[in-house]
């Protein structure tokens, strides 16, 4: 059983047709790596899949469980989807500890002292622990983002999401960044991740889809997709990140 | 002849006792005035924030009517107008509330009658009229400083897993506080401005005592300088306290 199970995906804002009928399944332990161009639909597919979206048509199976199911508990869901922003939105008010244990602490009922150590664990893995009672703008571009991998760590999520990672980062943090994510990739996390990063995806994806307009036009394993795109339009869209 | 300024008198006696009694009533009116506005604020603010359109409308309308509204034509209407529409009972209630605190009393060294007691159908008209209009400016305040906060906040949170409730305790609420704080604070310091017009029904708060002090004493200038000076105290020290609070409780944080 995949651990996630798209099946003809639709979604609209008002006429515009957003998401043309997406069928995708992703296995338990499976790097997807999603990219196309800017407005093809990349980040709204993924946050369909934690109903940060709503969607109009179709269906999406986690876990075995329609996310729509009457039975499933929207925060329970969310709590075993993580997702990274491109922007980070880490919360200002709190350190760095207390943005990871926030949903520890409220969701699970975890108790402080617990949820202090996971987190500290949790901050360690991504090799900033040390950084763990300054504030979120203490911290660099590359730094905060590693944060927002750990709180979405923190509620230990079946799924990561990630949604352009390092787009909003200065060059020289990238790296920090994908290198964390590829430690959870070779962990055997599940991850869904929307990325133009190209090593990245080489490196540890299973699988690459490309989207246009709203649908998935071509997928492939990495190498073959860089080396040998089919299609027009992923040729022309790695033409211009090369 | 050139005007003999008379300070000791205006300060002492019975123009100092007056000014006391003025001062006391100030704070009791403002004081009570300030938490039932917060009150309605915040439950006129909710009442916006929820998508049920009733609700909504209510809020709009409020908020609307109470704002561009003169204030003393509110205070008259509480006073005069609202009786006709409230039942008897309450009516009632309110009107022997005066009789709970019976005088004569001793405050501050002086002796009371009990007449300028906080609880005449007066004083409660002003307290509801000076509560009710700040109240849709403070609904307004907070709606501005919870909508200032980005989206992604709440996304973020609620993408974790809390609740909306949870996502707004933990997260929004917090930040929006301390951008709330200093309109908040212009508005308490508004309604203590506005409690002057009380003097309209007679209530005897300080600007009232200053024009007693000036029928009665002929000491106009020396009575509304002191009043005066004893507004800016009050509201230097609302603010300043406030802003301590502020900071040590609420900015620690730092963007
Ligand atoms: N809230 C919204 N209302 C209307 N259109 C939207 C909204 N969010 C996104 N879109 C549109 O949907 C399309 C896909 O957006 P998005 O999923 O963000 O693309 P991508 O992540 O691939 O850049 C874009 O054309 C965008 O303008
Ligand atoms: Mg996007």
């Amino acid at each position: 059983m995949a651990m996630i199970e798209v099946n003809d995906l639709h979604k609209w804002y008002g006429d515009f047709h957003v998401l043309k009928g997406i069928n995708e399944s992703v296995e338990q332990g499976e790097v997807l790596v999603i990219c196309g161009p800017s407005g093809s639909g990349k980040s709204t597919f993924i946050r369909c899949i934690n109903r940060l979206e709503e969607y109009q048509k179709g269906t999406i199976m986690f876990d075995g469980r329609d996310i729509h199911a009457p039975e499933v508990n929207i925060n329970t869901l969310r709590s075993e989807i993580g997702i990274v922003f491109q922007q980070f939105n880490l919360y200002p008010h709190l350190t760095v500890l207390k943005n990871v244990t926030l949903a520890p602490v409220k969701v699970k009922g975890m108790d402080k002292k617990a949820a202090d150590e996971l987190g500290l664990q949790l901050l360690h893995r991504v090799g900033i622990h040390d950084q763990a009672h300054k504030y979120p703008a203490e911290l660099s571009g590359g730094q905060q983002q590693r944060v927002a991998i750990a709180r979405g760590l923190a509620m230990e999520p079946k799924v990561m999401l990630f949604d352009e990672p390092t787009s909003a980062l200065d060059p020289e943090m990238i790296n920090e960044v994908l290198n964390v994510m590829k430690d959870l990739a070779r962990e055997g996390k599940t991850m869904l991740c929307v990325t133009h990063e190209m090593g990245f995806a080489r490196e540890v994806a299973d699988r690459v889809i490309f989207m246009d307009y709203g649908e998935v036009i071509e997928q492939n394993t990495p190498s073959e997709f860089f080396k040998n795109p089919q299609h027009e339009r992923s040729q022309q869209f790695l033409k211009e990140i090369l | 002849m050139q005007y003999q300024f008379n300070w000791i008198a205006t300060v002492t006696g019975e123009p100092g006792r007056w000014l006391w009694e003025g001062f006391v009533t100030t704070l009791e009116v403002s004081f009570i005035g300030i938490v039932f506005a917060m009150i309605l604020g915040i439950v006129i603010c909710v009442l916006r924030m929820t998508r049920f359109k009733p609700f909504v409308w209510f809020s709009v309308a409020y908020t609307e009517f109470f704002r561009n509204t003169p204030l003393l034509v509110q205070i008259f209407f509480w006073y005069f107008g609202a009786g006709v529409i409230l039942p008897d009972s309450i009516n009632d209630w309110i009107n022997q509330l005066y009789y709970w605190f019976p005088g004569p009393f001793t405050l501050g060294g002086g002796e009371y009658t009990g007449e300028w007691m906080l609880f005449s159908s007066e004083s409660v008209s002003v307290i509801i009229a000076l509560a009710v209009y700040t109240s849709a400016f403070i609904a307004e305040e907070l709606r501005a400083g919870i909508f200032s906060i980005p989206k992604n906040q709440l996304e973020a949170s609620r993408a974790t897993g809390l609740t909306f409730l949870q996502a707004y305790r933990f997260v929004i609420m917090p930040q929006a506080i301390r951008i709330v704080v200093p309109p908040l604070i212009s508005q308490f310091l508004n309604l203590i401005k506005n409690s002057s017009l009380a003097m309209a029904l007679g209530v005897t708060e300080l600007t009232y005592q200053a024009t007693q002090i000036e029928s009665y004493h002929g000491l106009a200038f020396e009575g509304f300088t002191v009043a005066t000076l004893i507004y800016l105290a009050i509201s230097l020290v609302v603010s300043f306290a406030i802003n301590m609070y502020n900071k040590h409780f609420m900015l620690q944080v730092k963007y």
